[in-house]
């Protein structure tokens, strides 16, 4: 099995990781107190998901999986996507 | 020796299938915090200053911390360093115990105030401020109960690594644990902003 397992990623890449984690929930505990409407919480969501996108592919090693893996995360973002649109095309349209 | 038939990968994929459940799970409720909010967009504003900011900031950076440990752990195994990745599970254990500890301390505050699901004092305060805080002790709750969950999964990998069943050839079970604790540290990275920061 051993074409199958993943070179060690450094300690060096986590940890920066992490910095950047933290930074980025900074940024969002920052922007949260300005008042700008509709757009704080696009900016909250915006932020969520690029730190989501950091979690994923570095700490849980999404980046060195093979093809499956990530044709696996994009059919469940689709169904998610479809779950989330079908629902508020019903609630905003009532 | 004996044959013994080993799919690391197909483990793997395993975790990750389980671990899209558990996003449709939580998406499912983050669907009604969205659909409340477009509903009473004023009321979960209010709501939501009632919740401790810091509190929320404190275990979102626990958290994160945590994820690193356990990521770390991970590499630490694949180089075969097991003293090196029992302090980073005891770390990461030790963590998720601290954010445990710290939702105690933030509820007990807030069912102080008298606010909790079915309350006289949430009543009064309308259908908007009850629903944010039907959800939230729900969402949360649910989220608490996976820190609970992982934490526990994380001690008997750290037992059985110290037992030499978990090593540096044979690591799945650390690999899947940690894919576990980083799936709960994603569902917090998005239930902190829409709970504690609307303004």
């Amino acid at each position: 099995m051993s074409e199958h397992t993943h070179e060690p990623v450094p300690y060096r890449t986590f940890i920066l990781i992490w910095v950047a984690l933290l930074i980025l929930t900074g940024i969002t505990i920052a922007v949260s107190r300005v008042h700008l409407g509709a757009l704080n919480i696009w900016i909250a969501l915006g932020v969520a998901s690029i730190k989501s996108s950091l979690v994923i592919f570095v700490f849980m090693h999404l980046r060195q999986e093979s093809k499956l893996f990530k044709i696996g995360l994009l059919v469940m973002l689709s169904i998610l996507a479809i779950f989330i649109g079908f629902t508020f095309f019903d609630v905003l349209y009532r | 020796m004996s044959i013994e038939h080993r799919d690391d990968t197909g483990a793997r994929f395993g975790m990750w299938l389980f671990l899209y459940t558990e996003v449709i799970l939580f998406s499912g409720l983050f669907i009604l915090y969205a659909m409340a909010l477009s509903k009473f967009p004023q009321q979960f504003a209010e709501a939501s200053h009632k919740l401790n900011i810091y509190f929320g900031s404190i275990n979102t950076i626990v958290l994160l911390t945590s994820s690193l440990t356990i990521a770390l752990a991970v590499t630490a195994i694949q180089r075969g360093r097991i003293r090196q990745t029992l302090i980073l599970c005891g770390v990461t254990v030790a963590l998720a115990l601290l954010f445990l500890v710290n939702k105690y301390f933030e509820w007990s505050e807030e069912i102080g105030h008298g606010i909790y699901p079915g309350s006289e004092h949430l009543a009064e305060m309308g259908p908007g401020v009850t629903n944010f805080f039907n959800l939230y002790y729900f969402t949360a709750g649910l989220h608490g109960l996976h820190v609970f969950i992982g934490a526990t999964l994380i001690s008997i990998v750290a037992v059985l690594t110290a037992k030499g069943k978990v090593t540096s050839d044979r690591y799945t079970l650390l690999e899947n644990s940690a894919l576990y604790w980083h799936l709960v540290d994603l569902v917090w990275i998005f239930l902190f902003p829409l709970y504690y920061l609307i303004l």
